[in-house]
């Protein structure tokens, strides 16, 4: 026990001397919820528009204030050319061209109909789909404005209308932030607990010192447990810095089951330092596991359900996301920090996490075995 | 008999076609300064990592203190104690730690043993709070090797302790190697210079993973055959080839500053002389000269070379 104590307290040495690991450690967390939240964002704003205005028409003018008026667009050009327009949209001046066409007043009042002609860059597609509904959502709303400014309002209204009112439940607002920084949570603790790890490993075998401890009477659980205790331990310390940037920043509070995520953010922990432990038994040099560990880094967040919602992936996406460790933990801490979840909510996640844990510590200790 | 190692294989590579150890066979007794002497990639560090537990062999056997290293390693590990050829300490932890760490993985104390390590020890003292890394070569060494004694091993295996060491901090390790044995240590020792051969007292020569000969230095140096002469003339390099070519001279290489020429069957030093001279040499000087353990690995070498290895 005495041996188990100087191992654990040796590794805390070596972590503590070495200012890379300590500066990742607490800036990593620091940075990455202080920028991404505000950066990674999806709702789509200032997008640039352009008006080819063939009319010049008070409803015409009515429509472009309307558009200007609307927070998502900046109104940037403005011509009488079509033919202008499509340069806008090669210089990128502009993403979205609105043409109104001559007589648009006039068939609109005369027949009651008129058309618009809408123009989208659609290199980024997301942005280009999200304009056009939008100006779409803004003519429509004009069109409506109109139609009520002729109506001479019958006893009864003649056309009966449907309005929608949405509640927005668990993020009242739609915060984007709200949503993004319990998956970046996630994703700092995957990183201390699987890259880190494994990274620490690989140093003993790069200096040589495991040598030095296979020549040795040390166990290799101890040497294992030693390596990993303490990452485990540092998951919570980046956690818990992590819980209170989120507060004193963004203003979530984590809900009343605290201990519900912590606990759950233990076993993901064991279950991603046997990730760590495994690559760095396929690896020999701390650069060989960093791009190991980089390229499991990228396919774990882009199919974590992070930025994107796992529903919309092609099945076969679904399917790796759901063997992808980072999810459950991704929807966790936003059940635990949106919806203030219970464990009994998530027993399928623990299930899952505890499998995952089971199979990579198992094959992470086999390979190591072998491998020795 | 501390190490006895019985026909050991080892070969790495996708096809098992580089033969770093063949059939080696070798015994050290109890107490002895052992050294395997030999180039670099002649099987050394193998042989090493074998009998310290850290690789199997593929066939053949061995045990230290009678214990099989493939059976027995947790035993082994606790009795040994292993200097590999390249500083592995952590370089970030300070001498004291380094030396508290593994005193303690072995079970032991720093105190405990201090008697053993304290001639080495002292010298590293002064600078106990540094880290490791920032120590210089020889300092490095010497920590290194009380790191390998701390729990007092019954065996002591140093891979190439002296590469890349100043000649001064050679010598005072072998000095220090000299008292260890004096404590009934034996002491397994490899490394690629010839001249600290002698210092041992029995060696191994290795060459393409087998063992040439085992004996005491003296013994080798007797075995010597024939005779060896130190010739030096203005034109080294056509002397070499013009050496190559007489016909009582098996082996001529170049030594330091002269020419080594093995020579067998040949009663006076004129007749190099005067050959030399027929060559149109200048300032030519001839000498007998004492073989030394390079001299006798290059005999034995040819001899090797001769009788082709056998291919497995």
């Amino acid at each position: 026990m005495n041996k188990m104590k100087y191992i654990l307290r040796k590794e805390f040495k070596q972590i503590f001397r070495d200012p890379a690991i300590l500066r990742l450690i607490f800036l990593m967390p620091a940075i990455q919820l202080l920028i991404l939240p505000f950066a990674a964002d999806y709702e789509i704003k200032n997008i640039n528009v352009g008006i080819v205005d063939h009319d010049h028409s008070t409803y015409s003018r009515g429509l472009i204030q309307k558009i200007e008026f609307s927070s998502y667009f900046n109104l940037t050009e403005y011509s009488d050319s079509y033919q202008m327009g499509l340069q806008w949209i090669e210089s990128e001046t502009a993403d979205l061209i609105i043409e109104i066409p001559t007589n648009f007043e006039k068939n609109l009042v005369r027949e009651s109909e008129a058309t618009l002609f809408l123009a989208v860059n659609a290199v980024n597609g997301p942005k280009g789909n999200l304009g056009a509904a939008y100006a779409s959502n803004i003519i429509r709303s004009y069109n409506q404005d109109i139609r009520s400014e002729w109506i001479q309002w019958p006893r009864m209204n003649p056309e009966p209308q449907i309005e929608v009112v949405a509640s927005h439940w668990y993020n009242p607002t739609s915060n984007y932030q709200v949503f993004m920084v319990p998956g970046i949570l996630a994703v700092l603790l995957t990183m201390v607990g699987g890259f880190l790890s494994a990274l620490n490993i690989v140093r003993e075998k790069e200096i040589g010192t495991i040598e030095q401890l296979n020549v040795s009477p040390i166990k290799k659980h101890q040497f294992i447990l030693g390596k990993l205790i303490p990452f485990w331990l540092l998951g919570f310390v980046v956690l818990t810095i992590g819980l209170m940037i989120s507060y004193v920043i963004h203003g979530i509070i984590p809900g009343p089951n605290l201990g519900t995520l912590y606990l759950f953010s233990g076993i993901y922990l064991l279950a991603i330092l046997g990730f760590g432990l495994l690559v760095s038994n396929f690896t020999d040099t701390q650069q060989q596991a960093l791009m190991v560990a980089f390229f499991f880094m990228l396919i774990f967040i882009l199919l974590s359900g992070l930025y994107t919602p796992i529903e919309s992936m092609p099945k076969w996406a679904q399917i790796v996301a759901w063997i992808n460790p980072v999810t459950y933990l991704v929807d966790v801490c936003r059940m635990v920090m949106l919806k203030g979840s219970v464990l009994s909510d998530m027993t399928f996640h623990l299930v899952a996490i505890g499998f995952t844990g089971v199979l990579l510590n198992t094959l992470a200790i086999w390979t190591y075995a072998k491998r020795t | 008999m501390a190490i006895s190692i019985d026909r050991i294989s080892k070969s790495y590579g996708e096809h098992k076609d580089v033969h770093a150890l063949r059939e080696i066979s070798l015994s050290v007794h109890t107490g002895e300064l052992f050294g395997l002497i030999g180039p670099d990639g002649a099987g050394k560090t193998t042989l090493f990592r074998i009998l310290t537990t850290l690789v199997l062999p593929d066939r053949g056997s061995a045990t230290v203190e009678g214990k099989d290293v493939r059976d027995d390693f947790r035993d082994i590990r606790t009795m040994v104690g292993y200097m590999p050829g390249r500083f592995s300490l952590y370089q970030d932890l300070s001498v004291e730690e380094n030396l508290r760490f593994f005193a303690t993985i072995f079970h032991t104390t720093i105190e405990e043993n201090y008697e053993l390590i304290k001639d080495i020890y002292v010298q590293i003292e002064p600078f106990k709070k540094r880290r490791a890394g920032d120590l210089s070569g020889g300092m490095k060494q010497k920590l290194a090797l009380c790191c390998a004694l701390i729990h007092r091993p019954k065996v002591l295996f140093l891979d190439e302790p002296t590469t890349g060491v100043d000649v001064v901090s050679r010598k005072e390790f072998w000095a220090m190697l000299q008292q260890l044995k004096k404590q009934g240590m034996t002491i397994f020792v490899s490394t690629p210079y010839m001249d600290e051969a002698t210092l041992c007292d029995r060696i191994a020569l290795i060459q393409k993973g087998s063992i040439m000969s085992v004996d005491t230095p003296e013994n080798l140096l007797n075995k010597y055959q024939g005779d060896l002469w130190g010739i030096r003339t203005e034109h080294m390099y056509k002397a070499l080839q013009d050496l190559n070519n007489f016909p009582s001279v098996t082996e001529c290489y170049t030594f330091g500053a002269m020419h080594h020429a093995q020579v067998s069957g040949l009663q006076m030093p004129a007749e190099l002389h005067n050959y030399l001279d027929r060559k149109y040499h200048k300032n030519i000087r001839v000498e007998k000269i004492k073989p030394t353990i390079e001299d006798c690995f290059m005999q034995l070498m040819q001899a090797d070379e001769r009788e082709p290895v056998p291919n497995e």
